[in-house]
């Protein structure tokens, strides 16, 4: 008779309670998509009033029943924004000297995007997405609209610098590369992205 | 026929399990609302995590004790959206002077909520000059 313990089922035990922590185990995640609030309104100071054509205006409004009116016209799916912000962005309709030299520095990819429409904005500095929701819109849908802006810029940002969107959000800023390469991809190109107060239809 | 000797094995187990009992976090936060997060495609990663403060809102899971209105939690307790003010200074109030400037207020919130008591919270956010937001979200693969 042997005085030793059979240790041949440690193995299975081990692996029991491994497969337990792999399950319960939820890596936390910090990822989201950033957006930066406009600073608190001084109720003595009245809002700028500021003077924009109606063309640089790119409107997106949500209705209480998660239906949009996307410049004007009704449709019922996020889906496709995006292409449409980045021929807004890129449409190049009246640009000055300024914005000229910003189109030539352009690769020919993004070049060729330019539909030069008297209707859409006059160049990217002037061009602003505005997205506006009533209080009963749902947050998903909101957050789709707002995704697919990002998307655009981030498009147009990284075939500038020509890397892909991923490896272009996933730039830090930390050292001195990444940071030159994301200014590259956003001078003279801002994320103008407005979102107006809701009103209160549908909502409390 | 020669049998590969496994009595190396339960160790390589046993490394393994404490690789994920050491790096498992235990949720010290009860949610006391439903979180389910929305999907999105434009991700980004946060790389100071001292700097992030979470806030969350969705329906109350006790909705027998706090209603079916969504509601705000920061910490472990349910607020009202005028402390949402105060609960900032006090996140702020634990950061490092030099860091007080960029504190970010990740808000996770459920899907089902309406744009509403959202705009509200970033009102607050906007009194207490915490600008900088996170909206939580999970990644999305698009099939093109």
């Amino acid at each position: 008779m042997s005085n030793e313990i059979n240790a041949g089922s440690m193995a299975d035990i081990a692996f029991l309670l491994l497969i337990f922590f792999l399950v319960t185990t939820t890596i936390a995640s910090d990822k989201g998509i950033l957006n930066f609030l406009p600073p608190k309104q001084d109720p003595n100071v009245p809002p700028p009033d500021i003077k924009k054509n109606e063309r640089n205006i790119f409107n997106v409004l949500i209705n209480a029943n998660n239906d949009l009116l996307v410049e004007g016209e009704y449709r019922r799916k996020a889906e496709g924004l995006d292409e449409e912000f980045k021929s807004f962005i890129l449409n190049f309709g009246a640009p000055d000297e300024e914005a000229a030299a910003l189109f030539n520095s352009l690769p020919e990819s993004l070049k060729s995007q330019a539909q030069r429409r008297p209707d859409s904005s006059d160049h990217p500095g002037e061009a602003v997405i505005s997205i506006k929701t009533n209080r009963g819109t749902s947050y998903a849908v909101f957050l789709e609209v707002f995704d697919n802006a990002k998307k655009a810029y981030f498009d147009i940002y990284a075939e500038r610098v020509g890397i892909t969107a991923d490896e272009y959000r996933a730039l830090t800023g930390d050292d001195e590369a990444s940071k030159a390469l994301q200014d590259k991809g956003k001078e003279g190109i801002p994320m103008a992205i407005s979102i107006a107060e809701p009103d209160k239809i549908g909502g409390n | 026929m020669e049998q590969i000797n496994t009595s190396a094995l339960p160790d390589i187990i046993f490394m393994l399990l404490f690789f994920f009992m050491v790096t498992t976090v235990l949720r010290e936060q009860d949610i006391l609302v439903e979180q389910k997060i929305p999907q999105s495609s434009q991700l980004q990663k946060l790389q100071n995590k001292t700097l992030i403060s979470y806030i969350f809102i969705g329906k109350p899971k006790n909705t027998g004790l706090y209603g079916s209105e969504p509601r705000v939690q920061a910490n472990d307790v349910l607020i009202s959206t005028p402390e949402i003010v105060q609960w900032v200074n006090q996140e702020r109030d634990k950061l490092a002077e030099a860091d007080r400037g960029s504190i970010t207020i990740s808000m996770k919130v459920d899907k089902d909520v309406k744009m509403g008591p959202i705009s509200d919270v970033q009102t607050e956010l906007r009194n207490a000059d915490a600008r900088k937001v996170l909206y939580a979200s999970i990644g999305k693969i698009y099939e093109d």
